[in-house]
């Protein structure tokens, strides 16, 4: 068996005080800093305060509405093609409007298998899916809560949230009312 | 029962004890081991005789996973091959299916993929100390650099929005371009980062308590690292060139002035002094980029689909924050890759782990371990 000897410090240095004490000084300084500016320390305290997300911030998605409520979205499948964990489970109806050929009848996001790329953001050509809820605390107690339906989906006020995760797009709409500006 | 006990107990010359062979097991759920590594340790009292690392823990099979996705979408998986330092393996991937397909990046995209990469290598960097320090006693550097980490997150999640699996670099560019705040934001960071790291070696390099637990320890003399194929910071401690940054120039790193962080002894101590050297080279090299950023497009024209042409093979490196990491493509014409292998440095670091540790004692399994910067989620893909 190979043993090896160790050669490290001996004799007075052995006690490693004087290491201590220089190291001490110097998260002592530290201490004292922060005691008389308490702004400066680098402490959030979660969850009682919370850091403000950037607006780019890649949160949760919502399907955006049109101004009568019906979703933007056309089931065109654009986003669950890129979708890299095949999350998204769309299964499209034909729409009562004219104008309109397509309208989702179930638009499921498993957010269990979610990774938040956000290439369903950026596939979109319609800006009908955004991930701009800033919300990161994603955790429920049961697997089926954590499917997003639809309506769950939508279940908001249309508003800018924060400015949004909103990416150059290729392809920009300009017929309608959901137009991109 | 004591009769049992006491039948174990040989009577030897000088010892009432005779010394069996005695195994432990370290891990999976193991704080110095980063993840679920498993480490099966061979003791005679206290020295190690044997270590053997047992992988697949953390095995996600991402390489096989990437052949059912079209090329955009794997940048999405290798965010998780490593996810301290997700921005390096984005770009292995990208620069891959670039070279593969003839796509060229360009300018200010390539500038600004230079600029995240090395704010990545200080991130990965900065939690490595932390962590290598926390290892063998020390949890102040810890705090400090995941203190100084954070600010960087925030550069991150500023631009792309995520703060760990950033999907960032993208093939043909990056995802989106930077902010009019980043540039001021990002050259403020570095004036206030500069002059830590002196702060990290002050609490560090010269203390007799650490560099006795560093010093000599695990000594990978050059010859056996070259064998092992182990690479970056950790054959750089050995004095061996091996900076692929200065040997086979990726993106700009030809343009900009850095040099190539090397040491002799080969011992945990001159990793960590490679490594803490690098974190002020990086910073050098951000502020030449962040210079030489122009205005332009950060997207190459490409084809929607895109394709690899058929029969082609590619194996292209780059220095991540580990050392050198390699992805070997093979496309069959259509949009998803026929193969993919990303060759890791941490896991080829860890092969030399069993005969760096023995004759040592338990403790400092922990100081090689951590000297070698391995991240399991890497060794095991
Ligand atoms: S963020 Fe990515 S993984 Fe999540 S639903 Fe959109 S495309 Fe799919
Ligand atoms: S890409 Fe947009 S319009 Fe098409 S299915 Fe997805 S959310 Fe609906």
């Amino acid at each position: 068996m190979k043993v090896v000897e160790r050669t490290g410090a001996q004799g007075a240095e052995k006690f490693y005080l004087i290491a201590v004490v220089q190291g001490l000084f110097l998260t002592l300084g530290h201490v004292i800093k922060n005691l008389f500016n308490p702004k400066r320390m680098s402490v959030v305290f979660y969850p009682e305060q919370k850091k403000a997300l950037p607006p780019a911030t890649r949160g949760r998605h919502r399907l955006m509405k049109r101004e009568d409520g019906t979703p933007r979205c056309t089931a065109c499948m654009l986003c669950a093609t890129a979708c890299p964990a095949e999350c998204i489970h769309i299964k499209a109806e034909e729409s009562p409007d004219p104008n309109i050929e397509k309208r989702p009848e179930k638009f499921d996001i498993d957010m269990l298998r979610c990774v938040f790329c956000g290439f369903c953001v950026e596939a979109c050509p319609l800006d009908a899916i955004r991930m701009d809820i800033p919300d990161v605390t994603i955790a429920d107690y049961t697997r089926e809560s954590l499917v997003y339906s639809k309506e769950f989906l939508m279940n908001h006020d249309n508003k800018d949230v924060v400015t949004g995760y909103n990416p150059p797009r290729p392809v920009q709409l300009t017929h309608g009312p959901h137009a991109r500006p | 029962m004591t009769d049992l006990l006491l039948s174990q107990v040989k009577l030897s010359g000088e010892s009432q004890f005779g010394t069996d062979e005695y195994v432990v097991n370290m891990g999976p759920q193991h704080p110095a081991t980063h993840g679920v590594l498993r480490l099966i340790v061979k003791l005679d009292g206290e020295t190690v005789k044997e270590t053997i690392p047992v992988l697949g823990y953390l095995h996600r099979s991402i390489e096989k996973i990437s052949e059912n996705r079209t090329y955009p979408q794997c940048i999405t998986y290798t965010d998780r091959v490593d996810y301290v330092s997700a921005m390096s393996v984005n770009l292995a991937f990208a620069l891959a299916t670039e070279r593969l397909m003839g796509i060229e990046a360009p300018a200010r995209a390539q500038w600004l993929r230079m600029v995240f990469v090395e704010l990545q290598r200080l991130a990965s960097h900065l939690l490595w100390m932390g962590a290598f320090a926390g290892d063998i006693g020390a949890l102040t550097p810890f705090l400090y650099g995941l203190r100084e980490r954070e600010r960087i997150l925030d550069l991150f999640e500023m631009t792309c929005g995520q703060r760990l699996t950033y999907n960032y670099i993208r093939i043909g560019g990056v995802m989106i371009d930077v902010l009019p705040e980043f540039v001021p934001k990002c050259r403020a960071f570095l004036d206030y980062f500069e002059p830590k790291i002196a702060e990290y070696e002050g609490l560090l390099t010269y203390n007799p308590i650490f560099l006795e637990r560093t010093k000599g320890v695990g000594v990978i003399s050059p010859e056996v690292g070259i064998n092992a194929g182990i690479c970056g910071p950790s054959l750089r401690g050995s004095g061996v060139s091996c900076d692929v940054r200065k040997q086979q120039p990726y993106l700009f790193y030809d343009q900009v002035k850095f040099n190539e962080c090397l040491e002799t002894a080969g011992d945990c101590w001159s990793r960590y002094k490679v490594r803490m050297n690098e974190m002020r080279e990086s910073i050098s090299i951000i502020r030449q980029s962040l210079d030489r950023l122009e205005p332009g497009p950060i997207e190459a024209k490409m084809p929607p689909v895109l394709k690899a042409p058929t029969n082609s093979e590619i194996y292209s490196r780059i220095e991540s924050s580990r050392g050198e990491m390699g992805v070997y493509l093979v496309g069959d014409g259509t949009a998803k890759p026929w193969k993919v292998k990303y060759r890791c440095a941490s896991f080829s670091n860890l092969y030399l782990l069993d005969e760096l540790t023995r004759g040592w004692k338990v403790a400092d399994i922990m100081a090689v371990l951590g000297s070698l910067d391995m991240i399991v989620p890497e060794v095991d893909r």
